[in-house]
């Protein structure tokens, strides 16, 4: 599997893009099966590095949605509230929530796409 | 014993087929300093005529055979025969929580069809399959109010039920859930003044109950306005199931949370009933409780499953909605039989019939004695104000074999020598005119006893 | 179908629709007595509060309602048709007896306000099931009032915390091994407390060191199951109750499994402070598909003062009433006394067997359970091979090499005829089947569980996708819960809607 260049990615399986864009990775949405239902934030609400700020849902899990780095909820994927199945079918276009970014530098920390696919097969070879 | 199906040669088969010689050593993780070597002292092994015979004298002693005018959040109705015919087939009542939903479609679909008619009946969008009784689902209600709003304080009406008062208490006591009460008028409903008063930008919720603990309608659109101009959430409590027949649902509340137990289920000294949520669409993920959802089978045919399980403690643990794992189920199948037996005509018919009983009741009592919140309409209760402490009159009453109203004074101090009392369509003409009779003649000797009636014309 | 089973042979079942699909105007299965007051004026009496229309509330026959319901009961399974291995959730024989009594008029009418004087007999039999209960947890004090385990752990832990604030300090946080039932989690979280995990170690059991490491002074207690959810005995209990205690904290036992213990052992005896029954687990009172329970909570005399209100006592001149002025108490958890009419069943089931019957039924339970380990043992993988007592814990781990999961073995189990053990269960075992026959089960019913289960691992190997598409036989087959989950249908809508 080959992960877009485009944008950052973190050990809980979230992908965050420069300008602040957050998703899920296609590794993530693969494990948890058929999404039903994706929470998410309010615009404004302020997210925390490494914090949980929203879920997704399926039938029989629910997983916590974790800051990739700081920052304020500046827009919300309202689509997903009807249509979560979205994640499943293109997990790295259907975003969640754009943030404005509060310290840039907070993305160094974050994993390349190769460091990433490296992880997540190190992952699963356990 | 006769419910084991094992022969002493079974169970000698079955040993030497694990290969231990002896029960005993089944039992052998357990350390030896804790293994009961005695019989435990309960009563000794006794035969079902034994068993029902003794059942029968305890029944004896219960009242049997009195005409009882209480209610107070547990009501005396007719129960159809087909009700208990139908509850006892063992595939309803030994079957369990439905999960593997292929092999309990019967249990599901119940669920369905009684989601559906209490959605109908309290006008709300949809209700869960059932919550513990009418105090706990109220509780449950007011923390489902907290997750949605993320306000943390409730306001509560005083002329809600009390024990569904103290429930509350000890529930939102460690939720960090404020609670400001509000008073009543002289039509006995809340006092709406001092409502909008109370409620603030922190209200989660507006809590009453309505047709309320004194028997009185609530105007719910009133109360509707002034939670949510101030954006909370108004919650309707309703312990007589049977108003909905005839009383306008609570349609601007934002969630209803019922005590059905009026439909089929009886008395029981207490319980088991049936509590029930009822909310709107846009707040289910908040709402506890089990769901049945309809959906089609891998051949397109329709089935029912529960669904929206992440809501639930076997899934989300520590952050579920609420810790309920076992329901009523059973009880809400009794409901369920019982909405399906007077359905749309008959609810309505037997509503009205109650209303007729309880005005005559209050008319005829009225003569007598002053019936309290005469202001406002009501339903199957009322409030009657005597010069004697209805505890005493009560006592008097027991030996005619007849149960007084509720003495309110040990709830609600201020009230005085007042008592609840309800009618239902199993009281009749005769019984309220003979309870009538003995409170009239105790009001007429306490008159003539005192020179000077105080408080009681007022 | 493959491989024949003996248990089970297909039949004709009825078709059914909602029963708003057969309402149709002027059908009725009601008729109420002529009125025998003055008619009222509806709109006179309640105004604009009247309600006018029942909107889509059905209208429907009695024979209708007979066949309906009657109809719909024949697509459930139940104990009453056969074994129910449902791991954890203890599917006994509901003895009719039970029902019986609790219809008994004087019982079934009697109203919670009514005088103490006419409720001696539902006084007694609180007091004489209240007694029962002590006797067989070996604890000091109880309530009857909660009305479900859970409903139980919530009032047991709202005594934790009533007793530790009584010292000064609620404290902090509940240890719960990673084992345990979700509800133990939920209820902690309710109650305030944070909720600390504690591994279980590779006996499947508490790993004591690790409680060592992990209590302290914030520690409000430790909820443990006893056996534990992998049908374990928990054979360091007293070290862990002195683990306990030693820091001033209190031991929490969920009794969910006490059917494993009855006139065995008692947790009183154990070092336990505080646990709740389920009356409609080991004490055989229906599940009726989903409830009603019960949960007395038992305690030992420190938490004595903090039982909800009101409770039982004897007067000085004999008779029994309630005590309602208790100025400890942690308030009511539910209206009125509680799930009266199960603590009916519970004690006639007590009376039904007496000390000795109790004691052969908890043997049968442990007999049952090792008989089907034994039995289906190399077939299946077994995590851990400590002793089982009234249920064993099995893995997928050998079948899922084949890509079938202990949820495709259940749904096929079906097709056999049986209900599906607990899948998925406890968390500790991955793609758990967890089984837990009870002592209803007759050897001939236990041969045909373990033929049934041997028949499906074959299965497994010969035809992996024939099990996947399981069940073959049910009226339906595997439904889209994703659909119902991302697009709830929750209530049925006319079709003009």
């Amino acid at each position: 599997m080959s992960y877009p260049t485009d944008r950052k990615y973190t050990k809980e399986h979230e992908w965050i893009t420069a300008d602040g864009t957050i998703g899920i990775t296609t590794h993530a949405q693969d494990s948890l099966g058929d999404i039903v239902f994706v929470e998410l934030p309010k615009v404004g609400t302020d997210i925390t590095v490494g914090k949980p700020f929203g879920t997704v849902e399926s039938v029989k899990a629910v997983s916590d949605l974790f800051a990739p780095v700081s920052g304020t909820v500046t827009a919300v994927n309202e689509a997903l509230a009807t249509a979560p199945e979205q994640v499943n079918k293109d997990a790295h276009a259907a975003w969640m929530v754009k943030i404005k970014v509060k310290d840039p530098l907070e993305m160094n920390a974050l994993l390349s796409a190769s460091d990433y696919d490296k992880f997540v097969s190190e992952e699963a070879g356990h | 014993m006769r419910y084991l199906p094992k022969s002493p040669a079974d169970r000698a088969a079955m040993l030497q087929a694990i290969g231990v010689r002896s029960v005993d050593e089944l039992f052998s993780p357990i350390p030896a300093e804790f293994r009961l070597q005695r019989d435990l002292a309960v009563p000794r092994q006794m035969a079902e005529s034994e068993i029902v015979d003794w059942f029968k004298q305890r029944a004896k002693e219960n009242g049997e055979g009195y005409t009882s005018f209480l209610g107070a959040g547990a009501y005396f109705h007719y129960r159809p025969v087909v009700i208990d015919a139908l509850l006892q087939r063992g595939e309803f009542l030994t079957s369990y929580t439905p999960y593997q939903a292929e092999f309990a479609q019967g249990t599901l679909q119940a669920i369905f069809e009684f989601q559906t008619m209490i959605s109908e009946l309290t006008g709300m969008d949809l209700a869960n399959a059932s919550m513990y009784d009418g105090s706990t689902g109220a509780a449950e209600a007011v923390m489902m109010a907290v997750r949605i709003t993320g306000r943390h304080s409730a306001v509560i009406a005083r002329n809600l039920h009390p024990e569904y008062r103290e429930v509350l208490n000890t529930y939102a006591t460690h939720q960090a859930i404020p609670q400001k009460l509000v008073g009543f008028t002289d039509a006995g409903q809340i006092d709406l003044k001092e409502l909008e008063k109370a409620v603030g930008d922190d209200t989660a919720c507006v809590l009453i109950q309505s047709p309320n603990f004194f028997g009185t309608i609530e105007d719910v659109e009133a109360i509707a306005e002034i939670a949510h101009k101030r954006g909370a959430l108004l919650i309707v409590s309703i312990a007589e199931a049977v108003s909905l027949g005839i009383v306008e649902p609570p349609r601007k509340a934002d969630i209803v949370a019922m005590e059905a137990q009026s439909f089929g289920v009886p008395l029981g000294f207490g319980g088991p009933y049936c509590g029930v949520l009822a909310t709107r669409e846009k707040f289910v993920r908040q709402m506890p409780g089990r769901l049945a959802g309809q959906t089609v089978d891998k051949n397109g045919k329709r089935g029912f499953v529960l669904t929206l399980a992440t809501r639930e403690q076997h899934i989300r643990r520590e952050k579920a909605t609420s810790n309920i794992c076992t329901n009523q189920a059973l009880v809400a199948l009794m409901v369920n039989i019982f909405m399906t037996v007077y359905g749309k005509i008959g609810l309505r018919e037997l509503a009205k019939q109650n209303l007729a009983k309880t005005a005559y009741a209050a008319d005829q009592f009225s003569k007598h004695a002053k019936v309290r919140f005469a202001g406002a309409p009501r339903f199957n209760e009322f409030v009657v104000q005597t010069s004697e402490d209805p505890y005493a009159i009560n006592s008097r009453l027991l030996g005619h074999k007849i149960v007084g109203g509720l003495p309110l004074k040990k709830f609600y101090p201020e009230l005085g020598h007042a008592a609840l009392w309800c009618c239902t369509e199993l009281t009749t003409r005769s019984m309220i005119d003979t309870a009538v009779g003995l409170v009239a003649e105790s009001e007429r000797s306490v008159l003539s006893k005192d020179a000077e009636p105080e408080e009681v014309t007022r | 179908m493959k491989h024949i089973t003996r248990k089970a042979t297909r039949h004709i079942s009825q078709n059914e629709g909602l029963i708003f699909e057969k309402s149709s105007p002027g059908k009725a299965a009601w008729k109420l007595p002529p009125l025998d007051v003055p008619e009222v004026d509806t709109a006179k009496l309640l105004g604009r509060q009247e309600r006018k229309d029942l909107g889509d509330m059905p209208e429907v026959s009695e024979i209708e309602i007979i066949r309906h319901f009657t109809r719909l009961s024949t697509w459930n399974y139940a104990i009453d048709l056969g074994m129910y291995p449902l791991g954890s959730c203890t599917m006994k024989y509901n003895p009719r007896v039970n029902e019986f009594v609790a219809r008994v008029e004087g019982l079934a009418n009697g109203h919670p306000y009514q005088a103490e004087k006419i409720s001696q007999g539902a006084l007694r039999i609180i007091k004489t099931l209240s007694d029962c209960l002590l006797e067989i947890t070996g604890m000091d004090a109880i309530t009857l009032q909660p009305a479900a385990g859970a409903h139980g752990e919530l009032t047991g832990l709202l005594l934790v915390r009533a007793y530790h604030q009584s010292k000064g300090n609620a404290r902090k946080k509940i240890l719960i091994p990673d084992s345990a039932h979700g509800t133990n989690p939920a209820t902690a979280a309710t109650v305030g407390y944070a909720v600390e995990n504690l591994k279980s170690n590779d006996r499947g059991m508490v790993d004591v060191a690790a409680l060592a490491a992990q209590m302290n002074e914030d520690v409000a207690a430790l909820m443990v199951t006893n056996p534990n959810t992998l049908g374990v005995f928990e054979q360091e209990i007293h070290k862990i109750a002195d683990l306990m205690h030693d820091k001033g904290g209190l031991l929490y036992m969920d009794g969910a499994n006490m059917n494993a213990l009855v006139a065995k052992t008692r947790p009183g005896d154990f070092g336990v402070d505080v646990m709740h029954l389920n009356l409609h687990k080991t004490f055989s009172t229906p599940h009726g598909g989903g409830g009603p329970g019960s949960g007395p909570v038992a305690v030992k005399k420190i938490l004595e003062p903090f039982l909800p209100t009101p409770v039982v006592i004897t007067k000085p001149d004999g008779t029994l009433g309630f005590e309602y002025t208790r100025p400890q108490s942690v308030g009511r958890v539910r209206a009125f006394y509680g799930n009266f009419g199960m603590f009916i069943r519970a004690l006639a089931y007590i009376f039904a067997n007496g000390p000795d019957g109790l004691r052969q039924t908890t043997e049968d339970a442990v007999l049952n359970a090792n008989y089907i380990r034994k039995g289906l043992e190399g077939v299946y993988d077994l995590p851990y091979s400590t002793p089982s007592m009234h249920e064993v814990v099995f893995s997928d781990k050998l079948q899922s090499k084949k890509g079938v999961k202990t949820m495709d073995l259940a749904k096929r189990l079906i097709d056999y005829g049986f209900h599906p053990y607990t899948t998925a269960f406890p968390l500790i075992v991955a793609g758990a089947l967890m089984i837990e026959p009870t002592e209803s089960e007759p050897k001939e019913e236990l041969d045909l569980f373990i033929e049934a289960m041997k028949s499906i691992a074959e299965e497994v190997e010969e035809d992996p996708q024939f099990v996947l598409d399981a069940p073959h036989n049910t009226r339906i087959s595997r439904l889209d819960e994703t659909t119902a989950a991302r697009k709830p249908v929750l209530r049925w809508k006319p079709e003009h809607a």
